[in-house]
């Protein structure tokens, strides 16, 4: 008799986690699997001038059989052409060039707001939490928009540099690979702060004051203990940072130039202005498999650092 | 300056009773303020070399404060602290002689135990291989060898506690400040490191400043003992002193176990002295009473073992004898104490060597017996 209450209880708790696991994975379904099961299918069709601008199109009123018919056309040829022009394969590794780039950048810009805020009075902190999650009230494009009052030529910045005498002539700095970094480094900064301010605040204040009774100056236990132990707050800023960038398409389309390759960029060309959707599609497939793996990677991280805790 | 000899022989050691030596550490009138609150009041004390000096006190009286002012965590609100005749204000925690062992451990959370040992010792640039032999030495010391390669978290907390001590002394500083090391540990293990500890004090000749809860621990290991109160130093002095001559009703009261019969002094007679207390209606005769007053208001304090009880009235001659009853025993395996009612509404306590079985215990419930002590036994306390 216990142990029927017992063996109850555990199937009852058995299907309340089900319920509670479906509720994401029925998201993830509709919202992921989906749109991608769909990107892909037309990645492996051909281009044509219709509506809509590829075949073959599946005939859903044969049933079962329309559907095989269609797919005995399907072929990998927009994937072969992927490797056929080194303009894609230039534009992956421009992409995560600057992606990787943009996100040394933001952890090195990053670290220091964070560890300020994680030192600064306990009572002030809420506040700059919020001045740190505040530019998310505004939308990101107009955001973006905004460098170029401040970066072009007779911008903002170089007004100030001029009208100090630091420079004589403007420096050109929208539409170069430089915009793109300040862009990327700048909407960005939010998600490097935020883990690495909440890995920092863990952090107990008697492990520096231990090192440095132990002999060690402030400088030298900030990099063996205060670094070490910020490690996970690093990575998972560094992952948040690097796996939207190596996509964004926006940053470089409005503040980088005609030297600024970014797949996000090629994508858009693909499908808007060669009206190439299958290709483009290929292009977003491939891009997810590149991206898949830091993702994996990140995920592993977060899971361990869960164990941990 | 008395030397301290090497060796199990201790007592010899008694440099603060030497007005010519000169005091290690020196507290010179140092008040600690953290916004209002007061948690230091105008305080001095003085530590020799090679001296084990315990502070003894409630939670929350300042002991803390005192290490932490003393590693360069915490800096005076007023006065100073020397060091070797040095003044330490200004002077950072990485360039103090002072090693310090954290009340909370503070183990470095990314270091297996044994880097965490090496720590300190690599921050002085010791080689190699000196730092793998002390690191080994003082694994052995707190047995912690099989979990060398450990993370903190995979160890228990005593076993935290260790790692934290060896990690102070590794460096062999010259003054070592541990809060309340010991804390963590089954009553076996900490009498063994006690003994490590002393040992080690005596073979470094370092000198130490320990925190602890634990009185008994305190009397065991330490040459001098300050109890504190509010961020006051209320007494220093050696265990036996402490526990034998209280200065005060608190200091009193806070070591060990004690009678207190409140009352009037009626009689000086040179070292002398004879109070009247009230509850008992009755004189209590002092030897040794020290400087009183005759009319002044005290306290007769006496420990709960220097108290006889019988059951046939003893010889007044040199002793104190009050009549009582036995009002409740507790039985505490080696001895029981005697809850003795001596009137409406105030007991005494005797502690009775159980030299004989349960069963044939002479005196028991209700029964009415004697109390009795000797002239010396007892204290008069006037503050
Ligand atoms: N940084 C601080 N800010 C404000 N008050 C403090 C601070 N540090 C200590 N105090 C206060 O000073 C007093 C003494 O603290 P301390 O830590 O020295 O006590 P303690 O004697 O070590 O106590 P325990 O035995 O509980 O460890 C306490 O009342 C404490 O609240
Ligand atoms: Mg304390």
């Amino acid at each position: 008799m216990d142990r029927e209450v017992h063996s109850q209880a555990y199937t009852k708790s058995r299907l309340g986690r089900w319920a509670l696991i479906a509720v994401p994975y029925a998201w993830l379904l509709l919202f992921f699997l989906a749109p991608f099961v769909i990107v892909f299918k037309i990645s492996l069709s051909e281009v044509v001038v219709s509506i809509p601008p590829y075949q073959p199109v599946i005939d859903w009123a044969n049933g079962l059989a329309g559907v095989l018919d269609t797919a005995r056309q399907w072929s990998f040829d927009n994937y072969i052409w992927l490797t056929q022009d080194a303009i894609y394969f230039k534009a992956y590794l421009s992409s995560l060039q600057i992606a990787l780039i943009a996100t040394a950048i933001t952890l090195v810009v990053g670290y220091p707001i964070a560890y300020g805020m994680a030192r600064a009075p306990k009572a002030w902190q809420p506040t700059l939490l919020m001045l740190i999650i505040l530019p998310f009230w505004t939308s990101f494009l107009i955001r973006v928009y905004a460098w170029i009052g401040i970066l072009k030529n007779e911008g903002l910045l170089n007004q100030v540099l001029m009208s100090l005498g630091l420079i004589s002539d403007p420096l050109i700095i929208l539409n170069t690979n430089a915009a793109v970094y300040i862009g990327i480094v700048y909407s960005y900064l939010p998600f490097m702060v935020l883990p690495l301010y909440s890995s920092l605040e863990k952090m107990d204040g008697s492990l520096i004051e231990a090192a440095e009774d132990l002999g060690c100056p402030p400088m030298k236990a900030f990099w063996q203990v205060t670094i070490p132990l910020s490690v996970p707050g690093i990575i998972a800023g560094c992952f948040l940072v690097f796996i939207p960038a190596v996509g964004e398409f926006v940053i470089p389309d409005i503040l980088g130039g005609s030297e600024t390759l970014m797949i996000g960029k090629t994508l858009w060309v693909e499908f808007f202005r060669n009206r190439d959707w299958p290709v483009a599609s290929a292009v977003a497939v491939v891009l997810l498999l590149i991206l898949v793996i830091p993702i994996v990677l990140f995920q592993r991280q977060q899971e361990k650092q869960r164990e941990a805790a | 300056m008395a030397k301290k000899p090497i060796g199990p022989v201790r007592r010899a050691f008694a440099p603060w009773e030497d007005p010519n030596a000169i005091p290690f550490i020196e507290f010179r009138n140092v008040t600690k303020r953290f916004g209002d609150f007061v948690a230091v009041d105008n305080l001095s004390l003085s530590i020799y070399e090679r001296e084990f000096h315990a502070l003894l006190g409630g939670s929350g009286c300042g002991k803390t404060t005192m290490m932490r002012m003393l590693a360069g965590f915490e800096t005076p609100t007023e006065g100073q602290i020397l060091l070797d005749g040095q003044d330490l204000a200004g002077i950072p925690p990485y360039k103090r002689p002072v090693n310090m062992m954290f009340q909370s451990y503070a183990l470095f959370p990314h270091m297996t135990v044994e880097a965490n040992i090496a720590f300190g010792l690599k921050q002085d640039g010791m080689p190699a291989s000196e730092i793998k032999s002390r690191v080994d030495e003082m694994l052995r010391l707190v047995k912690l060898e099989p979990f060398a390669k450990r993370k903190p978290h995979q160890l228990s907390g005593g076993q935290r506690q260790r790692v934290a001590l060896a990690r102070s002394l590794a460096k062999r500083p010259k003054v070592l400040l541990l809060d309340e090391p010991l804390a963590a540990l089954d009553k076996k293990l900490r009498e063994e490191t006690q003994l490590e500890l002393m040992t080690l004090q005596e073979d470094l000749r370092m000198t130490f400043l320990i925190v602890t809860h634990d009185q008994e621990e305190a009397m065991t290991v330490a040459d001098r003992i300050s109890v504190m109160d509010h961020g006051h130093i209320r007494q220093v002095a050696t265990p036996g002193e402490i526990y034998e001559t209280p200065n005060s009703r608190f200091v009193a009261e806070f070591i060990g176990d004690i009678n207190l019969f409140s009352g009037q002094i009626s009689e000086v007679n040179e070292n002398d002295a004879r109070l009247f207390c009230t509850v008992l209606g009755q004189h209590i005769d002092i030897q040794g009473a020290g400087k009183v007053t005759a009319g002044s208001n005290a306290a007769f304090a006496i420990r709960p073992e220097k108290v006889r009880i019988s059951l046939d009235k003893p010889e007044p001659s040199n002793a104190n004898v009050i009549p009582g009853e036995v009002w409740d025993i507790a039985y505490m395996g080696d001895v029981s104490i005697y809850h003795i009612k001596i009137a409406e509404t105030e007991t005494v306590r005797a502690v009775v060597a159980n030299t004989t079985r349960l069963v044939e215990r002479p005196i028991t419930w209700d029964d009415k017996i004697w109390l009795s002590w000797d002239r010396d036994a007892g204290v008069i306390l006037t503050k």
